[in-house]
């Protein structure tokens, strides 16, 4: 199957290793990956933030970079909801988005992908990917597959970790406590790695567990899944 | 719309309200334990959806043929033997309420908790016509003894411990027990006494309602204390200010709104007391009764096609103790009476612009988890991205957004972008409006980029 990434601008300017992992294991299983070297952003942060004009110039050229690929997966749960939910409205058309776990597990059907990670994991289910994707239990169906990776539930795993994109600026207090409670969280589960679906949602938990010096790493789950 | 008179904007209070422990220790016990019990009970039915389903579409049809609904409620409160008032705004509902108090001789009134009396300022604007009014719901005495304000829709008080409560009663209750201890029995009992004295005092009483049905002029309060029906049923007169969103076309749809609204608000199948009252009856209850219908910027958000559905809301406050920033916040820092995920989409809408209207809509991380919990199936995030686009926003940030989608429009100007980041992610402390994220959060630092990677892999 010829797959178009949407790699999204977050995981274009910070996280790269999000996007060479799907790349990985899409071609591991026989895909061809094409990359719209033209794409920039699908304009999440402007609509989210009442900048809607802003935000339709950049969903019109989002179309236009997309056009003609039947499926484009992203390794992003919030800016593939941000297409699905709101391009129609917008700009008229809503171009065929997956997030990367809900691509693997329902149209290719495939939940083993042949990774191996011994380590413990924890995952986060997050907001976008929970209640607009709703992934359930797909992203958790692909971890426990890879062989040698023990997966430890996360107590209150299904609450928000406080990012909200523009929110951990302008709220940036109370976003950080929210933050410092989901982190306090994954720390208590002993877990070497925190796993979600979102980079967004991890450079925040992340970047506590980071300023803590806690030694607990967050990776995207399509890294997990690239590794063998 | 009653404002809170020296409230900062939502991201300062939020912060004063982070500081205090105590008050998240209690938010986050009070609102667990309700959020258990709302789950339990909603797990119950198997027709959940459906029940939600119905309950938009009844709040739907009402709102949709409003003018209908309200005009036959008139006619028939007034076939009823009771009078109907329409106010515009607070000022004017006040001064009905003020001058229904002092017709009837009246210096003091009890109140049954209701929303819209505090959303107007009936308390303080009765004080200044020289009417005391004594709230009689155990949680609204609370904050009221405590020359506080409420911080919760259904808990009032839930802000308080039981400890702080016991040392309320203790410096503000007249004649109560110095040895009173903090367990609720006591405390439930002491307030019992104040109040039983009141009760039997007053002459006139105010109330809001939870649904007033057109079909018939009832209307219906639901509680759990049994201070509301004392309200109701001991006065000569009966006051009730109600919104005008609060009307349903019929008795029937009842039969669904009184399944989600307990099993939404306490986590109960059935709340303790379900009062109904018609007018007035000779022999039995208030003599006069005046139904107050408050508009106070309701019509303004009924125009509103994605706002109206704001109206909906039928006070469960389950939204509230789902919200993650709320649980950290507490309602005070919302700066209004009503808290909470819809208190950011109510407020900015009744209230009108203002600086803690316009912060309200950001007062959320669009986690959704309010929409999932909602009875009448309120899309709360939808509404707040929607206002996010009617407030005016700072002119800095406008700014920032505008270059952003300038930068993001053409792939060269996003390639320089991605250097500049790549490189000031490396920085300790970041400068602007950035400088919030490395107060207390690192930044990731990406090795070799994506698109490097892609392009040496592609053309090797």
């Amino acid at each position: 199957m010829r797959v178009g990434l949407f790699l999204t601008c977050l995981n274009d300017t910070l996280f790269p290793g999000a996007g060479k992992a799907v790349v990985q294991v899409l071609e591991r299983l026989g895909h061809e990956v094409v990359f719209p070297p033209a794409q920039t952003c699908c304009g999440q942060a402007h609509f989210n933030t009442g900048y809607r004009r802003e935000c339709v110039p950049l969903a019109r050229k989002f179309a236009k970079d997309f056009a003609g690929l039947d499926h484009v997966v992203s390794p992003s749960a919030s800016c593939v909801a941000m297409v699905r939910e709101n391009y129609r409205e917008l700009v008229g058309e809503s171009p065929p988005v997956y997030e990367f776990s809900e691509f693997l597990v329902d149209v290719l059907g495939v939940t083993d992908v042949g990774a191996a990670f011994p380590h413990r994991v924890t995952y986060h289910p997050t907001c976008h990917g929970l209640r607009l994707l709703d992934l359930g239990d797909r992203p958790t169906a692909l971890l426990r597959a890879v062989r040698g990776l023990r997966l430890v539930d996360l107590p209150d795993a299904t609450h928000c970790c406080g990012f909200g994109g523009t929110f951990a600026l302008k709220n940036a207090d109370t976003s950080v406590a929210m933050g410092t409670d989901k982190a306090r969280n994954v720390l208590g589960t002993g877990a070497e790695v925190l796993a979600a679906v979102d980079n967004s949602c991890l450079m925040h938990i992340g970047g506590l567990l980071s300023r803590w010096r806690s030694g607990t790493r967050v990776l995207h789950v399509a890294e997990i899944l690239a590794a063998t | 719309m009653n404002v809170w008179l020296g409230m900062p904007p939502f991201p300062e209070a939020a912060r004063q309200a982070l500081g205090d422990s105590q008050l998240r220790a209690n938010l986050r016990a009070a609102t667990a334990t309700i959020r258990t019990k709302r789950a339990a009970v909603v797990a119950e039915r198997d027709d959940w959806e459906q029940l939600r389903e119905a309950g938009r579409a009844i709040k739907d049809r009402a709102l949709r043929d409003l003018d209908t609904y309200l005009l036959q409620l008139e006619a028939q409160v007034t076939d009823a033997g009771g009078t109907v008032h329409w106010a515009r705004d607070a000022d004017e509902a006040n001064r009905i309420v003020a001058g229904l108090v002092r017709a009837a001789g009246a210096t003091e009134v009890v109140k049954v908790k209701s929303m819209a009396t505090q959303e107007i300022g009936l308390n303080e604007a009765l004080a200044a016509a020289g009417i005391t009014a004594l709230e009689t719901d155990l949680a609204e005495l609370i904050v009221q003894l405590g020359h506080d304000r409420p911080s919760h829709i259904l808990v009032p008080a839930i802000h308080r411990n039981r400890a702080q409560i016991r040392e309320l009663f203790r410096r503000e209750m007249p004649g109560v027990d110095p040895d009173l201890t903090d367990d609720p029995v006591a405390l439930a009992s002491a307030a019992r006494a104040h109040l039983r004295r009141a009760f039997l005092a007053a002459r006139v009483a105010v109330s809001g309602a939870n649904f007033a049905v057109a079909e018939t002029g009832a209307l219906v309060v639901v509680e759990s204390e049994g201070n509301g029906r004392m309200c109701l049923t001991l006065p000569e007169v009966l006051i009730s200010v109600v919104g005008i969103e609060k009307v349903i076309p019929t008795t029937a749809d009842l039969a669904v709104l009184l399944q989600l609204l307990p099993r939404s608000a306490t986590g109960e199948r059935m709340n303790p007391y379900t009062s109904f009252w018609r007018g007035t009856t000779p022999g039995d209850g208030p003599r006069e009764f005046h139904l107050v219908l408050l508009d106070n910027g309701r019509t303004t958000a009924l125009a509103d096609e994605i706002g109206r559905d704001a109206l909906r809301c039928i006070r469960c406050s389950a939204c509230l103790n789902v919200c993650p920033v709320y649980e950290r916040t507490g309602g005070h820092a919302y700066g209004s009476v009503y808290p909470g995920p819809i208190g950011a989409i109510l407020t900015p809408q009744l209230r009108g612009p203002d600086p803690v209207a316009d912060s309200l809509p950001y007062a959320s991380t669009l986690c959704g988890a309010c929409f999932d919990a909602c009875p009448v199936k309120i899309d709360i995030p939808r509404a707040l991205v929607h206002l996010r686009g009617k407030v005016a926003h700072p002119p800095g940030e406008r700014a920032a957004m505008r270059a952003a989608a300038w930068v993001m429009s053409r792939p060269p100007r996003f390639a320089v972008a991605r250097l500049a980041a790549r490189l000031g992610a490396r920085l300790a402390r970041l400068p602007g409006p950035w400088r919030r994220w490395t107060e207390a959060r690192d930044l990731p630092t990406p090795g070799e980029s994506f698109r490097d990677w892609w392009d040496a892999r592609e053309r090797p």
